[in-house]
């Protein structure tokens, strides 16, 4: 779009307000801006956030790439891929590493699709 | 291991043992003892720091007891040549030099890299940031620290596609601060906004557990936008996004710093249309850090013309305020900078800030009238102006389609040539999931939806519970990957380049142990064009290899050019073959005065034979060239082509303590000869032992003229403190023999 410097005609609005109420207003929208992306961040996840979860639970860049690509291919990355290897270690009474890297060598997925495709929520 | 200042740092020794190596803190440190006036030599001063423990001053600091005083500012440098190993020693030098931030850039295309990169692979115009090399670097600036006394911050970047894993891995590494803004992955490395967005809000949550200081991205605009003087307020506008989207999720407002630049440059007249910005945004974001980034749109491959611009940039930030003090190499116009033009950036902050220090006790902005009134009032107003529209379009991804950013008209003006994304579109698209609501994850520092009250109530202010605690809480479940490709790391280099450590061999350095470059400074009495080629035939008979013209600037159309010249030196030097003379001996200034004051000093002096050369001897002389009449040595100068006779007839009858004897025309040894007569003459009067006879000239060395009879003889770059320094030993030697 192009448009010409109508500043003067848009300020019109802002002109009477005191420096402290500009800068208020300044900050008002800029929340007002920021609150949507918020919310959004809130409620999604992505493959980095994922590994990045992976990580602080005790596995390399590498493993953690395995076991979010396995979580991704079969449709489970919204239930968080630590999420998985917990349960994984939970239920098989396995360590958390050794739960991770049986995922990671693309052992044991059945299982998990069972639990986490199973109705149960 | 403790650094020793005259020893070089062992690389060997930061690789040792790098799996069981731990951080030694987090988080951000600020320069300590500002806003005290502080005594540093003899000056009060009113905005500095704690000095450091070992440093290098400026090369003035001679002159005033070699002090360094520290601004307030952190000051910043950015480094990466492609090889860590090598960074780490300009690391050392920049931090004797006076940084304190040590901004780590990362190789081309990592911000596309889907991952963590692993092991020392080399980078292109930074390097790969992996854990290994961030833990080696970290190691040694934990050394370096130490050696000059001050915390180091070590920074780098949390962006692009992988950015939650690299915060996370740099929390676990003890790195200090970053940049993460999303709008800069959106904007200028076309990844999907909101893959950007969501991922960002992971990443800083991660940074605000480990008190990280985070550097936005906004000054990019500057560098991309057409005219970056427009901009202005839009800059605002991507800096109050980041700013806020930070607050909300979770960092301080203290550990926000808006990467600001003065967006012109001369010729314009840009601090009349830098300073209005640089208030605006000041005032804006009182509640937040300023971290002042230098200019680098408008460089070209002119260091000086650079550094006078950097300099008006730190005017600016006197005459405002700056947290952390970024610099721009002055050679960043011309090549990936070097190790000399870091250390030149980081001088040219602390001269310029500690020379300003205190400007404001005396010199006040007028802030409340006229134009700078009008124009803070203005910039703030278009910024308002800005987000009104983006919120009346439908919000920040379509105010993104629709072009609203870097477009280069001055807003509300646009000229539709915005940088425009799509939703959908860019690296990552499509990637971002929904939470389910049982989604969940185990960990500390997770931004966003998590239910972990499914497993157990009491985990949910502390999800690692479940697992026992994390690497956060427990480093040692981090696991540490060494190297990943045997062909590509640093003991492949680090064996090329084995010759040159701890054997004296030596070659000249830029960026890499080895590289051999030099640079060559000359003017060519000719066009540009053809002074430019001239300038590479010359490289190439000086038996240079790559040889390159890096910079030139015309002197006169006609009249010729400045080039400056780089290229590869092919040979290694062996230093333990050279001869080096002993390093003259030289008392201090204040040590020859004050001996001067208590034993005054008469000399005579003339050029002898038939010999009109006096510049030389003036050299020696004179108190405006720092001659030895500074000391108070009372100088009798007699002229030029004197007769020897006339010289020592003189002598006696002032009752010299000397006669300085200067000889530049060397044919048949005349300079010599005169020596030995003036030598025998003294004898000849009976003056001989009372007085030192000094000969000088660019011809002269100190043996043969000794040889000749005199006391002395000093040639080519000798200078009047290694003259009054010989004279006063001397004269002390004469009155212990007698």
């Amino acid at each position: 779009m192009k448009r010409e410097d109508d500043f003067q005609e848009r300020r019109k609005h802002l002109a009477n307000l005191t420096e402290e109420e500009l800068e208020q207003r300044f900050w008002e929208l800029a929340e007002k801006i920021v609150d949507p992306l918020v919310d959004l961040a809130y409620k999604h996840t992505s493959p980095s956030i994922e590994r990045s979860v992976l990580l602080r639970m005790g596995f390399s860049s590498l493993e953690a790439k395995a076991i979010v690509d396995g979580a991704v291919e079969r449709g489970l990355l919204g239930k968080g891929a630590g999420h998985l290897v917990y349960r994984l270690s939970r239920d098989k009474n396995l360590s958390i590493r050794e739960a991770g890297l049986k995922l990671a060598n693309g052992e044991m997925w059945d299982y998990i699709v069972g639990v986490f495709k199973g109705g149960e929520k | 291991m403790e650094l020793k200042p005259n020893e070089k740092l062992d690389i060997e020794y930061i690789l040792k043992d790098l799996d069981k190596y731990r951080p030694r803190r987090r988080g951000w440190t600020w320069r300590k003892g500002a806003g005290e006036k502080r005594k540093i030599g003899k000056f009060e001063y009113y905005e500095t720091t704690e000095n450091l423990k070992s440093s290098q001053p400026l090369p003035a600091a001679k002159y005033f007891d070699n002090i360094d005083p520290q601004p307030q500012p952190v000051i910043t440098t950015e480094i990466a040549s492609g090889r860590f190993e090598d960074d780490i020693r300009r690391m050392r030098m920049a931090a004797w030099h006076g940084a304190d931030h040590i901004m780590v850039i990362r190789t081309a295309g990592q911000s596309h890299f889907d991952g963590l990169i692993e092991g020392t692979p080399q980078g292109v115009g930074g390097i790969p940031i992996t854990r290994k090399q961030v833990r080696a670097q970290r190691k040694a600036l934990d050394l370096i620290e130490d050696e000059v006394g001050r915390p180091i911050n070590y920074h780098s970047y949390v962006s692009g596609v992988a950015g939650p894993e690299i915060a996370v891995m740099f929390a676990e590494e003890g790195v200090n601060g970053a940049h993460q803004d999303p709008q800069y992955n959106v904007l200028y490395r076309n990844i999907n906004m909101v893959r950007s967005f969501v991922d960002a809000a992971s990443a800083k949550k991660v940074m605000a557990w480990a008190d990280m200081a985070q550097i936005d991205g906004a000054h990019n605009a500057n560098a991309t936008a057409r005219e970056a003087w427009k901009v202005m307020p839009e800059l605002m506008v991507q800096h109050a996004i980041n700013s806020m989207f930070s607050v909300k999720v979770g960092m301080k407002k203290e550990n926000i710093c808006l990467s600001t630049v003065p967006p012109t440059a001369p010729p314009a007249p840009c601090m009349r249309l830098d300073l209005p910005y640089a208030v605006a945004l000041r005032e804006l974001f009182r509640d937040y850090k300023m971290r002042a980034q230098m200019n680098t749109k408008y460089m070209e491959s002119s260091t000086r013309e650079a550094t006078v611009t950097h300099v008006l940039n730190l005017l600016i930030s006197e005459l405002t305020s700056a947290d952390i003090q970024s610099t721009i190499t002055p050679d960043e116009g011309r090549n990936v900078p070097w190790h000399i033009y870091n250390i030149e950036a980081v001088d040219t902050a602390k001269q310029a800030l500690v020379g300003m220090d205190g400007l404001k006790e005396m010199v006040e902005l007028k802030r409340n009238e006229g134009e700078l009134k009008e124009k803070v009032r203005e910039l703030k107003e278009r910024a308002v102006l800005f987000m009104e529209e983006i919120l009346e379009v439908g919000g920040y991804f379509k105010a993104v389609e629709e072009g609203f950013f870097v477009d280069s008209g001055y807003y509300p003006e646009r000229n539709g040539d915005g940088i425009v994304r799509k939703i959908d579109g860019g690296i990552g698209a499509g990637t971002v999931v929904e939470r389910d609501k049982d989604y969940m994850a185990p960990v500390t520092a997770v931004f966003g939806y998590n239910n972990v009250a499914q497993y157990d109530e009491s985990a949910v202010d502390n999800p690692s519970k479940l697992i026992g605690g994390c690497t956060f809480e427990d480093p040692d479940k981090i696991v540490y990957i060494d190297e990943l490709d045997e062909n590509d790391n640093v003991y492949v280099r680090l064996e090329e380049t084995k010759e040159l450590r701890g054997t004296g061999l030596v070659k000249p350095e830029m960026e890499w142990a080895g590289d051999g470059i030099i640079l060559l400074t000359m003017f060519l009495p000719a066009e540009e064009r053809v002074a430019e080629f001239a300038a590479i035939e010359i490289g190439e008979r000086l038996g240079l290899e790559d040889v390159e013209v890096i910079h030139r600037e015309i002197m006169q159309e006609a009249e010729g050019t400045r080039i400056e010249l780089k290229g590869r030196v092919p040979f290694t030097i062996d230093t333990n073959k050279l001869e080096i003379p002993p390093k003259p001996d030289i008392m201090s200034d204040d040590e020859i005065r004050e001996e001067i004051e208590k034993n005054p000093m008469k000399i005579v002096a003339a050029t002898v034979g038939e010999d009109e050369h006096s510049v030389g001897l003036r050299e020696i002389i004179d108190i405006k060239h720092g001659g030895i009449e500074k000391y108070g040595i009372e100088c009798h100068y007699l002229g030029t082509s004197v007769p020897v006779e006339k010289l020592v007839d003189a002598a006696i009858e002032l009752n010299a303590d000397a006669i300085l004897a200067s000889t530049i025309i060397s044919h048949d040894d005349i300079h010599y000869k005169n020596m030995k007569k003036l030598h025998e003459l003294c004898i000849e009067k009976g003056i001989r032992d009372k007085i030192i006879l000094v000969a000088g000239g660019t011809q002269v060395s100190n043996e043969l003229a000794i040889e000749s009879g005199v006391d002395a003889g000093f040639g080519r770059g000798t200078n009047g403190a290694q003259v009054a320094t010989f004279l006063v030993k001397k004269r002390r030697e004469m009155k212990d023999e007698s």
